[in-house]
């Protein structure tokens, strides 16, 4: 059971991490490959003193850290939960 | 970038500017940080007794502190000087480099952090050591350690010499000589407790100083950021907003980016610093703090760059120091004189002595703790040895790092930087995640991962057009692209996967069920 418990838990945390640094990895060079072949796009000005580069720049970096925010959360609640369970289950076998 | 660090030796005084002048103010600021410093490294060595707070702060750093420190150790002199400078002069693509040293945050996060903690001890060698043979995989990740400190420290001590130089006016072998002996004070005697609270202090001013700045500039313009941009592209025109030359090359804009991303995670000081606390959980919100400040740092250098560019001007910042370091300390004369120059010049100089001597313990331990007490003493030497040759790394890589200071006068401190980022990419990250998520690696696949990839990305670089033509002025180079990265993180990818499938290591393979189960659940 306990171990069960543990394989899955195992799984589902690599699946997340796997899953968010995919992500990571595709916003950051979405952003580079944007500034290589599409200088105009990143150049345009959706307001005074704010051209797209600018704002896209600003948000690669407000999303890495929003990125671990979610995993932190989830793991500080979910994935210790488990680890505790799992825990507890060797503690009574 | 780093890049920048290249202080250029000759100055053209065009603007009045009291830089390079001895300057009392800045003097009084860093002697008061080393006397700071030094008597916390006092109080640190009275706490220091064994290799577990010697190493790892005896694991009691909560991950607060953590994450201040994790910020410290990694804010070089670079990212505040040398994006400064880049964005000034620039405009854009100085920001390609804010936020490309950011994004390796979140992978060490995702994939390194929590398994690190729980599988090692003291070294990231301990973690991909856990299940294979101790020597080869000692013998070949201490090689990729040092080779990544040692062009890490060279990049450091360079730039520490030459901006010295240019803030207080010090010769540049004396300025090397003050960094190197502050360094060694600090890790001798106070250990990581001692290189820990450092980096949680220089951490604080950096942050603080380069706050101070950003709102001085952003006072001038109605506290709006885009009011300031808006006022450098009428200046200077729109394309200041927009990405330039930097970029010509797509590939080797992409090549960078994977040694940013990557090599973060493979950098040996800062993965050192998961051991300082507690517990696994402790490790992962410490780097969840770290990238909060990392962050709101870098997007500050938006504000410090552009408040230069405007406040300043591209053609003073640049008659000042051809690479446009001085941007910062220019940009703060002119908002608060002589007394806030000083200041920020001793925050610089600060952030330096923090960062080499984090590099310099994690070098230590290396040669000490891999090489020396699993190698050599097979895991059989005491505490009290253990600490005696630790020390005696110490004071032979402080020797080691003063001289190629001095030797490597005058190099580009770019390249440094970028090759140690490329070595700890392709050497040290994908034998840790292949050693991590892999059953059947293999001690032949990882060992030759991790010396294939420190090797063919040191040979890469010295073909490289950085080497080959800007330095050694051929008029080709025989590899395209300025950072090996794009080539030399999957070359060491596949030759781990293929060299562990063509051997077998049963004994790796039958303990990793043990050594998954621990790097989840911590210690039994």
């Amino acid at each position: 059971m306990s171990e069960h418990r543990f394989h899955s838990l195992a799984e589902t945390r690599w699946r997340i991490a796997v899953s968010l640094t995919a992500l990571m990895v595709a916003i950051y060079f979405g952003f580079i490959l944007l500034i290589a072949y599409d200088k105009p796009l990143m150049g345009r000005l959706l307001t005074r003193g704010l051209s797209v580069g600018v704002l896209l720049g600003a948000l690669v970096i407000v999303l890495s850290w929003v990125l671990t925010w979610v995993y932190v959360r989830w793991a500080n609640t979910h994935y210790d939960a488990g680890l505790d369970e799992v825990r507890r289950g060797e503690a009574g076998s | 970038m780093i890049a920048l660090l290249q202080a250029t030796t000759q100055q053209t005084p065009t603007v009045s500017t009291r830089i390079g002048e001895p300057n009392v103010i800045a003097m009084a600021f860093f002697f008061a940080f080393i006397a700071i410093t030094l008597g916390i490294t006092y109080w640190a060595a009275r706490r220091t007794r064994t290799t577990e707070e010697f190493y790892a702060a005896g694991r009691v750093i909560t991950p607060g502190q953590n994450g201040f420190a994790l910020a410290g150790d990694y804010m070089s002199a670079a990212s505040f000087l040398g994006i400064a400078g880049l964005v000034s002069t620039t405009g854009f693509d100085g920001l390609i480099y804010s936020t490309g040293w950011l994004v390796g945050w979140p992978v060490v996060l995702f994939l390194i952090a929590e398994p690190l903690r729980n599988l090692g001890k003291y070294t990231f060698a301990d973690v991909v050591a856990a299940r294979l043979r101790q020597t080869p995989v000692r013998i070949a990740a201490a090689l990729g350690t040092l080779a990544t400190v040692s062009f890490y420290l060279i990049a450091q001590m360079v730039g520490a010499g030459g901006l010295i130089r240019l803030m207080f006016g010090l010769s540049y072998e004396t300025a090397i000589v003050i960094v190197g002996a502050a360094m060694m004070a600090y890790v001798l005697f106070g250990g990581m407790i001692a290189t820990t609270w450092v980096q949680i202090v220089k951490a604080g001013l950096l942050l603080g100083g380069a706050a101070l700045l950003a709102l001085m500039v952003l006072a001038k313009f109605g506290m709006n950021p885009l009011a300031l941009f808006a006022a450098a592209a009428d200046r200077y025109g729109a394309s200041v907003l927009a990405p330039g030359k930097l970029v010509a090359a797509p590939l080797d804009a992409v090549s960078l980016g994977m040694a940013l991303m990557f090599g973060t995670a493979g950098l040996p000081h800062i993965l050192m610093r998961f051991y300082t606390v507690p517990d696994a959980r402790a490790a992962r919100t410490s780097v969840f703090y770290a990238t909060g400040l990392i962050g709101f740092f870098y997007l500050m250098t938006f504000v410090l760059g552009f408040g230069a560019m405007v406040l300043v001007g591209p053609d003073a910042i640049k008659a000042v120091d051809k690479g446009g370091n001085m941007a910062a300390p220019l940009l703060a004369e002119v908002l608060g004189g002589t007394p806030f120059l000083g200041f920020i010049a001793a925050v610089a100089f600060a952030t330096i002595l923090a960062v080499v001597a984090g590099l310099t313990l994690s070098g230590a331990a290396a040669l000490s703790h891999d090489l020396w007490v699993n190698v050599v003493r097979h895991g059989e030497a005491d505490s009290q040895e253990q600490l005696r040759v630790a020390r005696f790394a110490t004071v032979a890589l402080g020797i080691v790092a003063v001289l190629l200071g001095i030797l490597f006068k005058g190099q580009n401190v770019a390249y440094m930087v970028s090759l140690a980022f490329a070595i700890a990419a392709s050497g040290n990250f994908p034998a840790l995640v292949l050693s991590i998520l892999w059953r059947r690696c293999t001690t032949e696949g990882i060992v030759s991962s991790m010396v294939i990839g420190t090797v063919s990305t040191l040979l890469l670089i010295w073909l490289s057009p950085t080497i080959q033509v800007d330095i050694l002025k051929n008029t080709s180079a025989w590899f395209p692209l300025k950072n090996p990265a794009l080539v030399t993180i999957p070359l060491s990818f596949a030759v781990g996967v293929f060299v562990s499938l063509a051997t077998r290591d049963d004994v790796a393979a039958e303990r990793f069920a043990a050594a998954h189960r621990r790097m989840h659940v911590g210690e039994a």
